[in-house]
């Protein structure tokens, strides 16, 4: 296996000559710095992208964390809809909803009602984590059928070409070209109603892999672009002419050297999943209620609470951009790591 | 070059069949025995009912046969949406106005705006400018516009009344209204735009600052902005241009679907929308198709555009 392209190859050559001239005839060499150790370190020196990944990091952790918070913390579940009741703070008495419906705002009490209560009465607080893990959830699955399939087909398109070529880029081009929303929104809305297999009606699944489908146009094409260049190179004729097959090349040979192309678009991906996610739950053919994600919650306050409770919107607005621009940051910190003079670019 | 025109033109036109080919079938798995006869025929239609009215709309024709009929009717002006009985193109263009003032306006803003912070970012490289600059288009590419958009409306039309609450006034009844209107949607959909084409520009002439060319120019003399705006912008600008031919057009097919939904804009988008939630298909086709003629269109004009800046392409 020969990574020509890896990470930082660039810099290995370097490091590599630096070595040999300054050990000439002495037997040995000492051991070199791999590529990913010198990207690892690159990434670690470049403290803003370490501290929006610790950032993710923690929004990931506080989302996992939810039942935790729900039962111990706040003695309240996501679901729990209390919209004439009333709980004491301070020790006076408040209602839930007030005497014209309107939710409480945010009390700044982690036991009750920590960022207020939404317009049927739950916990936005618990709701805020519980909706993370299903919108952070269907990031993850999205980014995953995406990075899988796109790279495989990516792969078999661009190493046979030919017929397999024609066929794959045709499909891509019908993908890419309908509008990302639109075909979110007719495919989410067809696997709504009539569902294949476990993806039916209302479950979390069906967007994510919506979403995932809808992106992979996106991974398709470079990594296709990148498989054409690899199999022009020496290495591959070589690995022929030891005599493995053609599926043996791609696993052994092409797809090392595709891994920092590919390290690149997972948190790409993954941040314009989430986002789409919530677009498309706005506009009603995303996560269905009453499953509850960062989605669901923005919308039910934009249709329900803008004059009266914005808190609704905001809440969990901000924790949604939080979480994709650390993404984002990250993302971009790693890129710059894995190769400083890569013009990867992927469209939002 | 016009082979390349004409070859382009053609892989498009059936890039659009096969699409239009792909919404149809959509809507035969979502629609029940693929036609909306049940629905048209109401909850307590008999079988009976729900054949005359199959037989009377060529439901029971085999599929590729609606599918040409449906075609014929769109490109003929002639399809009538099954569940409003509107004549689809009539509907698109009644959404066309808005959804027109909506792509244009904020299309020349995020423009010019994408410029301006994508050359301030990349002189100012390193500086307090750039990572500002930085920072704000990585909050612009974080945001869902719809949140934006409720912020704005919230916080500017809301509360401190400076703007209406949304919905649109057409041109041609008060200017003043028409602009009033539209400031806050340009606002909220150029900034997505703006946050990622600053950031693609910077990169884009932070790369070209290394060519040779640059490197010439200096030594001929000319002063830094002259190299900036005479030779580097003119090719850092070319993938720009194609990224907007692009997503002009996706926009005026339909693509600010988001945008146009939170302002109440009454565009070619909220139709998409509300069509998908109907389970309309002629005209949901109908847009889909648009969409792909203005990408079609506009795509080839800014290739046209692209070619003749940079002849290098014209080759590959």
């Amino acid at each position: 296996m020969s990574v020509i392209s890896g990470p930082g190859s660039a810099a290995v050559e370097e490091v590599g000559g630096g070595f040999d001239a300054g050990f000439e005839g002495e037997g040995q060499l000492p051991p070199g710095i791999g590529p990913w150790k010198l990207a690892w370190r690159r990434l670690r020196r470049n403290r803003v992208a370490m501290f929006f990944g610790f950032v993710f990091l923690l929004v990931v952790v506080l989302c996992l964390l939810a039942p935790v918070y729900s039962q111990d913390i706040a003695h309240i579940s996501p679901d729990y809809g209390n919209p004439t009741g009333t709980f004491t703070l301070n020790g006076k008495t408040q209602f839930v909803l007030n005497t014209v419906g309107v939710p409480i705002g945010p009390t700044w009490n982690v036991n009750h009602f920590f960022f207020g209560a939404d317009d049927q009465g739950r916990d936005v607080a618990v709701r805020l984590l519980y909706g993370g893990r299903t919108s952070l959830m269907i990031g993850a699955v999205a980014t995953l059928i995406t990075m899988i399939i796109g790279t495989l087909l990516g792969i078999v398109a661009g190493f046979f070409r030919g017929w397999w070529d024609a066929i794959l880029r045709s499909a891509n081009d019908v993908v890419w070209t309908y509008p990302a929303v639109l075909l979110g929104i007719t495919v989410g809305t067809v696997l709504n109603i009539h569902g294949i297999g476990p993806l039916h009606g209302t479950s979390a699944l069906v967007p994510a892999v919506v979403i995932g489908f809808v992106y992979i146009p996106y991974v398709f094409r470079p990594v296709r672009g990148q498989v054409l260049t690899l199999r022009e190179r020496d290495f591959i004729d070589a690995a022929r002419q030891q005599g493995l097959s053609n599926w043996q090349i791609m696993i052994s040979e092409i797809l090392p050297n595709l891994s920092s192309t590919i390290v690149v678009f997972v948190p790409l991906i993954m941040a314009n999943a989430i986002l789409l996610e919530a677009g498309l739950t706005f506009l009603g053919a995303g996560v269905q209620p009453p499953n509850a994600s960062w989605g669901t919650m923005i919308s039910d306050g934009i249709n329900n609470d803008i004059p009266t409770a914005f808190h609704n919107v905001l809440v969990p607005g901000i924790m949604l951009v939080i979480a994709v621009m650390s993404i984002n940051i990250f993302g971009d910190g790693l890129r710059d790591a894995l190769d400083p003079r890569s013009k990867v670019r992927v469209g939002r | 070059m016009l082979r390349f025109v004409v070859r382009r033109l053609l892989v498009m036109i059936a890039l659009l069949i096969v699409i239009s080919m792909f919404t149809f079938a959509m809507f035969v798995l979502l629609l029940p025995n693929g036609n909306p006869a049940a629905l048209l025929a109401g909850r307590l239609a008999t079988p009976a009912e729900i054949h005359l009215i199959s037989v009377r709309y060529g439901f029971d024709k085999p599929i590729y046969i609606q599918y040409i009929d449906t075609m014929k009717n769109i490109f003929t002006g002639q399809a009538y949406s099954y569940q409003s009985s509107f004549n689809v193109l009539d509907e698109i263009r009644r959404g066309m106005p808005a959804t027109l003032s909506l792509a244009i306006g904020a299309g020349i803003i995020w423009l010019l705006t994408s410029i301006l912070f994508g050359t301030i970012a990349a002189v100012k490289a390193g500086k307090y400018a750039d990572r500002v600059l930085t920072v704000l288009s990585m909050i612009g590419v974080s945001m869902p516009p719809f949140f934006f958009g409720a912020i704005l409306i919230y916080f500017v039309a809301y509360k401190w009344n400076v703007i209406p609450i949304g919905g649109y006034v057409p041109l041609t009844q008060s200017p003043g209204g028409w602009l009033g209107h539209l400031v806050a949607p340009w606002v909220t959909l150029s900034i997505l735009f703006i946050g990622f084409y600053s950031r693609v520009l910077r990169s884009s002439i932070l790369d070209s600052i290394n060519e040779d060319y640059v490197r010439t120019a200096r030594a001929k003399g000319l002063s830094e902005r002259q190299v900036l705006i005479r030779h580097s912008l003119r090719n850092s600008l070319i993938p720009i241009f194609s990224l907007w031919g692009l997503d002009f057009a996706q926009v005026i097919g339909g693509g600010a679907i988001l945008t146009e939904t939170v302002y109440n804009l009454h565009g070619v988008g909220e139709l998409a929308r509300d069509s998908i939630g109907r389970l309309d298909t002629i005209t949901l086709m109908a847009i889909v198709i648009l969409t792909g003629i203005a990408v079609v269109v506009i795509g080839a004009i800014v290739d046209v555009l692209v070619a003749y800046l940079d002849p290098r392409i014209r080759l590959a």
